[in-house]
């Protein structure tokens, strides 16, 4: 549980709303709106869906509408127009009791500046949500107090909101939305107000909180970095519109327009690759069963130091240097010859964690989920992913897997944590034995 | 009851309000007005601002919460505390006499309309400045406007709720002393007549009185106020 369904959400504040919605009926602009009949559109005709499980994070400047968006989602904004549909029920049609009862089942919220009540200790704070829905002391002090051991802040349930730091008063915040057992969390700036260590940590417990609970979060962030560290789809907006929707990898590589380009100009690279996307896939791979003739006419014409040999199943069996098979006798066996060194690195890994094994070795193996061989990484394809700046390459599809090409920052797969791709069979022959013997 | 237990017990009360500084103080300032022979008129002083007081809280208290959570009750009825601020303190005193006639009930009418302004100025700030965020909590988690109003608003406006208390509570106190004018007893009374009757010394005594009574209430509800502050903060 925790689909929700945007279709044309629009909201204007002020007056003059029905006139500002024909407007953005003709398909006017925020500028030409306010020029028009002086009300502010905050949102502007929003679709997209958010998947089950997922961590969606909005981004965009101050006044881009992003929180607005996430206050529409459990109408503590009222959306001027659109459909808003979680799990099915459209939340726009809710009466204010049906409202009330799906907030307490469905939506738990992490503010920017915590919003815990300084009257309350913590273990106070984090049973609000409970309290609220009317459940007992005793069920509400031992859920609280579940919530409270997850976020890590056991032994501190008694301490009132001042006695804590930031980041701790953040996990009190984060404990109480997490008590409610809702489907969906909503965090607005949660992590903004924190300073740069304690705002990192926080993000990778949230990734491993919601890899463990599989809730569905909307993340509200202005920063792209935060974004990318939180790993899931990012929806940039502007002056009340969607931008551009998609995987950090997706945005940084094909920025929709001039402002994203902006946006991911200083973005460090290496966070948001992954190795499946640097690795060259067109490499020759080699089976142990080939004698050292059959390999060398394999690799001939090819300049590689280093070859990688797989079983026929895909599965890395071991690299191959170019000094051992020019030493070789013709008729030996390549099993012999290999080198079995751990020089391998999963596709999913981000390649700043990868950077290391990657200046140790001369080139490095890289492997999907099912253990299956992708390609290779050489110093240099980081190089080359890293060089290729946005607007650099211009024609090349996101997710189509093009085999031919060489490596590099284009080759966006389309894969992520969030969404395992259904196409890693695919992309695992890419390097199969029987691709580099035909 | 005689009045050597009436202040025993004010002095504990107080030292268990405001601790040992005020109750010392309560107990000095009640046995020097009874040693002035102004314990009577002390005690009819009192019993008047009480009284007001209580009455003007019980109107003020839900008024401010009207106002804080209705805009256009706020618009439309700031300009009446306004007026309510602004007129001179006597001229309650008029329109109560025709209805109430000479005496005490008059009296404490005039001294209601014209205590209870600062106690729903100062509950609708209150709630009118708990930060956005809180308030949204609330509403984020489901809470209904009941649950938000007795769990988020009002423990946080507290503080500043007794505040106003606390301002009520003195105007309350200058009004009554004002209201011996129309036969309102107490310290009030005992000003009034010594300027009639120009007996200076008299007169001072029971303006002193007036001061201590003044300086033990305020002290009291101030501390009252403190206690009201959420855990640790200034």
């Amino acid at each position: 549980m925790g689909r929700i369904n945007l279709e044309g959400v629009s909201k204007i504040f002020g007056s003059n709303s029905s006139e500002a919605l024909g407007l953005i009926a003709q398909g006017k602009r925020k500028n030409d709106i306010a020029a028009a009949c002086g009300a502010v559109v905050g949102l502007r005709d929003i679709s997209f869906d958010i998947e089950e499980g997922e961590i969606l994070v909005l981004m965009g400047l101050s006044g881009s509408g992003k929180s607005t968006l996430l206050r529409c989602m459990n109408r503590l904004v009222e959306p001027s127009c659109g459909r808003i549909v979680v799990d099915g029920v459209d939340v726009t049609r809710l009466g204010r009791k049906d409202l009330l009862a799906f907030r307490q089942k469905t939506f738990g919220m992490v503010f920017q500046h915590f919003a815990l009540l300084p009257n309350r200790t913590i273990l106070g704070n984090v049973g609000f949500g409970l309290e609220v829905k009317g459940v007992s002391v005793k069920e509400r002090t031992e859920r609280s107090m579940q919530a409270i051991e997850l976020v890590g802040l056991k032994g501190w349930e008694t301490k009132y909101p001042n006695q804590l730091s930031g980041g701790m008063q953040q996990r009190a915040g984060l404990a109480r939305a997490l008590a409610a057992d809702a489907d969906i969390l909503l965090m607005d700036e949660a992590f903004s107000a924190l300073d740069p260590l304690i705002r990192r940590d926080m993000q990778a417990e949230l990734r491993d909180l919601q890899r463990k609970l599989k809730k569905t979060i909307v993340f509200v962030s202005h920063d792209l970095d935060e974004a990318i560290a939180l790993g899931g789809r990012i929806v940039l907006m502007k002056d009340g519109e969607v931008v551009q929707i998609g995987q950090p990898e997706e945005i940084v590589a094909h920025p929709a327009t001039e402002y994203v380009e902006r946006f991911v100009e200083h973005i460090d690279l290496a966070a948001v690759f992954r190795a499946g996307q640097v690795a060259d896939r067109s490499g020759v791979v080699l089976a142990p069963t080939q004698t050292v003739a059959e390999a060398r006419m394999a690799v001939d014409g090819t300049d590689a130091g280093i070859w990688l040999v797989a079983d026929s199943d895909g599965r890395l069996v071991g690299r191959l240097f170019a000094d051992r098979l020019a030493s070789a006798r013709p008729a030996e066996t390549l099993s012999s010859l290999l080198d079995l060194g751990q020089a391998v690195v999963e596709a999913e890994s981000r390649l700043d964690t990868i950077l290391a094994t990657i200046a140790a070795e001369e080139a490095v193996a890289v492997v999907g989920e099912d253990g299956r061989l992708i390609g290779t990484i050489t110093p240099r394809d980081v190089v080359q992913a890293l060089a290729a700046r946005p607007g650099a390459h211009g024609s090349s599809q996101p997710g189509a897997p093009t085999l031919s090409k060489p490596a590099g920052a284009h080759r966006w797969s389309g894969t992520s944590r969030n969404f395992p791709s259904t196409r890693s069979a695919t992309t695992a022959s890419t390097g199969s034995p029987t691709m580099a013997a035909g | 009851m005689p009045p050597w237990i009436c202040i025993a017990v004010a002095a504990f009360a107080a030292y268990r309000v405001g601790g040992r500084k005020i109750g010392i103080l309560t107990l000095a300032g009640l046995l020097f007005l009874w040693n002035l022979r102004l314990w009577q008129a002390t005690v009819e002083t009192l019993v008047l601002v009480s009284i007001a007081t209580t009455a003007a809280l019980l109107i003020g208290i839900p008024v401010g919460i009207w106002f804080a959570l209705s805009r256009r009750a706020w618009r439309a009825f700031s300009p009446v505390l306004d007026m309510m601020q602004t007129l001179p303190s006597f001229v309650y005193l008029i329109p109560a006499l025709p209805f109430f006639g000479l005496g005490a009930v008059s009296a404490c009418f005039a001294t209601i309309v014209f205590s209870v302004p600062p106690v729903i100025r100062l509950t609708a700030l209150g709630i009118r400045n708990v930060p956005t965020e809180l308030v949204e909590a609330s509403d984020a988690f489901g809470g209904s406007a009941t649950q938000k109003l007795f769990k988020v608003q009002l423990p946080l406006a507290l503080p500043t709720i007794m505040a106003g208390v606390n301002q009520t509570m003195m105007l309350a106190l200058s009004m009554v002393v004002i209201a011996a004018m129309i036969g309102a007893g107490g310290l009030g009374r005992a000003v009034w007549q010594s300027i009639q009757r120009l007996e200076a010394g008299a007169g001072f005594e029971a303006g002193i009185g007036i001061v201590i009574l003044a300086v033990i209430l305020d002290r009291v509800t101030q501390a009252l106020a403190a206690r009201a502050r959420p855990h640790g903060v200034a």
